[in-house]
């Protein structure tokens, strides 16, 4: 970034936040409420992320449509259709809208930038008409039609159930649900969910939409069959192994935090999270961190840690340490705990790919490329895998489990803006 | 595991370490590879991969002539992820003296027996539509190749080893001596491994071992796009490109563009001298953006996959040191290619095993000589 | 307003969209499977849905490797897919 002139220097925000699901809002509602002036980037056409993704404001859960409002009120200025691709704390943030790029300089930045669903790769699962769990949710909430179609929902964790329930909602056929967890776990899971009844309501509820599908936990998908798209796919549950037609799958297994901003901006990521103090703040003391990239432990984590960094980073004196935002905060992240323990993908899992199995689907890596005696670093550059547009996405967390890679370094930019974007002397946003 | 005591130990894994075990490998020499990391890790990694004939000398000229043939001999063995692709340059001229020098270097080239030819800027535009109008013309070298270098390590070692050679990876060589290295593995056990010679191929890590050889790393840039297949088909670089790699001061920008066997584009070329910091620069990418985009446009809305940086081992007049190091027996050097690692490999691979085996090389070794080191005054460049 | 209908161009032929509906949601609609061809030659369509997986990329406006998960529908949209 080159110095900038001394009237831009002025235009400064005193919070930038990234990322517009449950702990962006937050973040930047309760950072503008407190007199901050802030900006919020986000991906999404419409604020929510994932969890809140809607085409009209009246499908919204009653919670995500209070805090669209809320945030609408604040007065924090938004910039949909976002993304950041570069940048540091100090020179500010390089952001793309459309085919603009243009620098926001800000003096905290709060990165709230969510998670992704975690891939493990099976024979058939670049067939079209495979999608995530997650996947299968946003595309929904964005216009997706599934009525009469035959759908197969697998994977693992409370996702699950949300999806089953939308898809047979919907109007879909949900021909099996398959959990991959075995039955204890998924039980006990739910035991421990009396601590969050609000949750087991949610989750009773989801059941009841899907009543007419057998849940089947310790079951998994073997492979997926089709001729230029997906029109079986093979379940089983170690014992037993069956066919099951079908039109769409839905299948992923657990989410991963997006750190890639965080690193990028030179805070400490540990075991792929990005370390926070009590006060959401980084390694950085300018920048701070709210919800899943902090630990996958769902949105009213999330938005209480929304509204933590929001005003710490709006300096709001208020805030005490002692206050019931804390505790419910450290109460909702022993959440991200019993998730784990319930629905850590199993080891048979890993040995779903076979030789000609995608791995890397930007680059057609397949299993039987990779020496699993290389390290990640050597993979890469050896076979291309997570040298695609998507930067090991989807492909980086399924390789530390199948074959221990770690994840590589983090460089910009970030999600392939043109070329343009990394032109000096761009415009700053207040100018625009 | 280990040879018992290898004819030659070979420190550095890279495409000229690579492309040296082969060719010793081959001559039936029993041959130890070392690398600190794994073979292609280092400045191979991060390489453009352009194999080109350059003239900014005659002993450059000689060996990048000689090299890129022993490259198109080698192409029918190279399997498909080296993307061996025979892609030819356009050194591009934006001015009437450009296209004198383009005249001039296509006569050097022509004494050489380097298809070489000067077209016009209608021939070029009907070659390459892309780019902006206003060029004044190009030079042609179709015979250029494009290849992708930490695979062509990976399989040039495959080969060697095939042959019988040893690699020994995350193993780093902490000293030299007479006929000895001692090396630190991963684990941080040490141990000396004697051969019958030793031959430092380690580019910018060179000097670790001989603090005497002027190896300086020269950082660049570089940006790969997503697939734009029809984008441009030659490798594109203007003809001031020679007046950055001159300098040895100071950072520079030159335009360098190469189509990809993936469709994809690679965009370079930055130079500049800050040490070993592998950070980004983003003043100077941002400068080696806007040069392309000038003689690309289309490359502005392009999308960015990634970008990073790299070192070159460059040497303060501009030629690899290839040859025995005189100030210890029976020890040779292969380092300091700058740019030109990658096209020199197999040239620098068949000067060195033909001094070992006590022939003459088709390439006149005396420019090359590690002694020059030796005779000259202290280095002139700075880190 | 909500849930104004209109036109957009998918691979020469008009298909009906809405401006609440992201691209991606329309073309699976419209029964596009193939969005892109991979390295390998496989058809390939959305899998992640939020602009992860680059897997949805298809020419937009003459502008290649759009990601339809992330592009909401407008009138007009001239849309490429490898269908």
């Amino acid at each position: 970034m080159n110095g900038a002139d001394p009237v831009a220097m002025t235009a400064v925000y005193d919070v930038a936040v990234v990322g517009g699901g449950p702990a962006g809002l937050a973040a930047a509602a309760c950072a503008a409420e407190h007199g901050a002036r802030v900006v919020a980037i986000d991906q999404g056409a419409r604020p929510g992320g994932q969890v809140w993704r809607h085409a009209h404001r009246n499908h919204l859960p009653a919670l995500g449509r209070e805090w669209i409002q809320r945030c609408d009120r604040s007065g924090a200025r938004w910039l949909p259709g976002a993304a950041v691709v570069d940048g540091s704390a100090r020179d500010g943030l390089v952001v793309v809208q459309r085919a603009e790029s243009f620098l926001v300089r800000a003096r905290h930045i709060v990165i709230a930038t969510g998670a992704r669903e975690l891939f493990l790769p099976f024979p058939g699962w670049t067939l079209p008409n495979v999608l995530g769990l997650g996947g299968a949710k946003a595309l929904l909430d964005a216009g997706m039609t599934v009525r009469g179609r035959r759908v197969v929902i697998a994977g693992t964790g409370p996702l699950l159930f949300a999806v089953a329930a939308t898809m047979a909602r919907a109007g879909a056929h949900v021909a099996a649900v398959a959990e991959q967890a075995p039955r204890l776990r998924v039980a006990r899971f739910a035991a421990s969910l009396l601590r969050h009844p609000g949750k087991m309501l949610q989750g009773a509820r989801y059941r009841a939409t899907f009543a007419r599908t057998r849940f089947r936990p310790g079951t998994w998908i073997s492979r997926a069959e089709g001729t230029g798209r997906l029109e079986r796919v093979v379940l089983t549950n170690g014992e037993r192994t069956w066919t099951e037609p079908c039109d769409l799958l839905c299948c992923s297994y657990g989410l991963v935090p997006n750190t890639d901003l965080a690193r990028l901006l030179g805070c400490t990521v540990n075991d792929g999270v990005v370390k926070v103090d009590e006060h959401q703040r980084t390694s950085d003391p300018c920048i701070y961190c709210a919800g899943e990239p902090t630990g996958v432990a769902g949105d009213t984590a999330a938005l209480v840690e929304g509204e933590i960094a929001g005003r710490c980073a709006a300096d709001d004196a208020t805030l005490q340490k002692g206050s019931p935002l804390y505790v419910a905060r450290d109460r909702w992240r022993r959440f991200t705990t019993d998730l784990a323990a319930a629905f850590h993908p199993r080891g048979e899992l890993l040995e779903r790919p076979d030789a000609g199995t995608i791995v890397c689907r930007c680059e057609d890596v397949r299993c039987g490329g990779i020496d699993p005696r290389w390290t990640g670093r050597q993979a890469k550059l050896y076979t291309r895998i997570g040298m695609g547009p998507c930067q090991g996405a989807v492909c980086g967390p399924a390789c530390h489990l199948l074959f221990g890679f770690a994840p590589g370094s983090t460089r910009p930019p970030l999600a392939a803006p043109p070329l343009a974007a990394l032109l000096p002397d761009l415009p700053d946003c207040t100018k625009l | 595991m280990a040879e018992p005591h290898p004819d030659v130990v070979i420190v550095g894994a890279g495409i000229v370490g690579a492309a040296c075990a082969l060719a010793l490998a081959r001559e039936r020499l029993r041959v130890l590879v070392l690398d600190s990391h794994f073979a292609g890790a280092g400045s191979t990694s991060a390489a453009m991969g352009h194999i080109v004939v350059m003239d900014d000398s005659e002993a450059q000229l000689a060996l990048t002539a000689r090299s890129r043939q022993l490259w198109s001999g080698m192409a029918p063995e190279l399997p498909a992820d080296c993307e061996d692709e025979c892609r030819g340059t356009l050194w591009l001229a934006t001015s009437e003296a450009d296209m004198q020098a383009a005249a001039t270097r296509q006569a050097s080239y022509a004494r050489r027996g380097i298809e070489a030819s000067v077209i016009d800027v209608g021939e070029l535009a009907r070659l390459e539509p892309n780019l902006r109008p206003g060029l004044a013309g190009a030079l042609h070298v179709p015979g250029d190749r494009v290849l992708y270098p930490p695979a062509v390590a990976r399989r040039l070692l495959e080969h060697a080893r095939q042959l019988g050679a040893t690699l020994r990876e995350g193993c780093t060589a902490q000293d030299v001596r007479a006929r000895t290295v001692i090396v630190q593995d991963s684990g941080g056990s040490v141990a000396t491994i004697a051969a019958g010679a030793v031959l430092i191929a380690s580019g910018i890590d060179a000097p670790r071992l001989i603090p005497e050889l002027p190896v300086i790393p020269r950082k660049g840039h570089l940006l790969i796009t997503d697939r734009y297949p029809s984008l441009c088909h030659s490798q594109l670089v203007e003809l001031g490109y020679l007046r950055s790699a001159h300098t040895m001061s100071g950072a520079s920008v030159a335009f360098n563009v190469q189509p990809r066997a993936t469709g994809q584009l690679l965009i370079g070329s930055a130079r500049e001298l800050t040490g070993r910091d592998p950070a980004i620069n983003h003043a100077l990418l941002g400068d080696m953006l806007r040069r392309a985009i000038e003689f690309l446009p289309a490359l502005a809305g392009c999308a960015a996959v990634r970008v990073w940086t790299g070192f070159r081992p460059a040497t303060p007049d501009k030629l690899p040191l290839i040859g025995r190091w005189d100030a210890m027996d029976d020890v040779w050097i292969a380092a300091g290619h700058e740019g030109l690692g990658i096209t020199m490999a197999p040239g620098t691979a068949e000067m060195i095993v033909s001094l070992m085996m006590g022939r003459t090389p088709p390439v006149d070794p005396l420019p090359f000589s590690p002694t020059r080191v030796l005779a000259a005054s202290p280095p002139q460049c700075a880190e | 307003m909500m849930s104004r209908r209109f036109e957009i161009v998918v691979d020469g032929r008009p298909i009906a969209a809405t401006g609440d509906r992201t691209l991606a949601a329309a073309l699976l609609n419209a029964g596009i499977v193939r969005f892109r061809t991979s390295v390998t030659g496989e058809a390939r369509a959305p899998l992640c849905g939020m602009g992860s997986c680059f897997e949805c990329r298809v020419r937009v406006n003459g502008v290649a490797h759009q990601r339809a998960c992330l592009l909401v529908c407008e009138e007009g949209m001239i849309v490429e897919t490898e269908s």
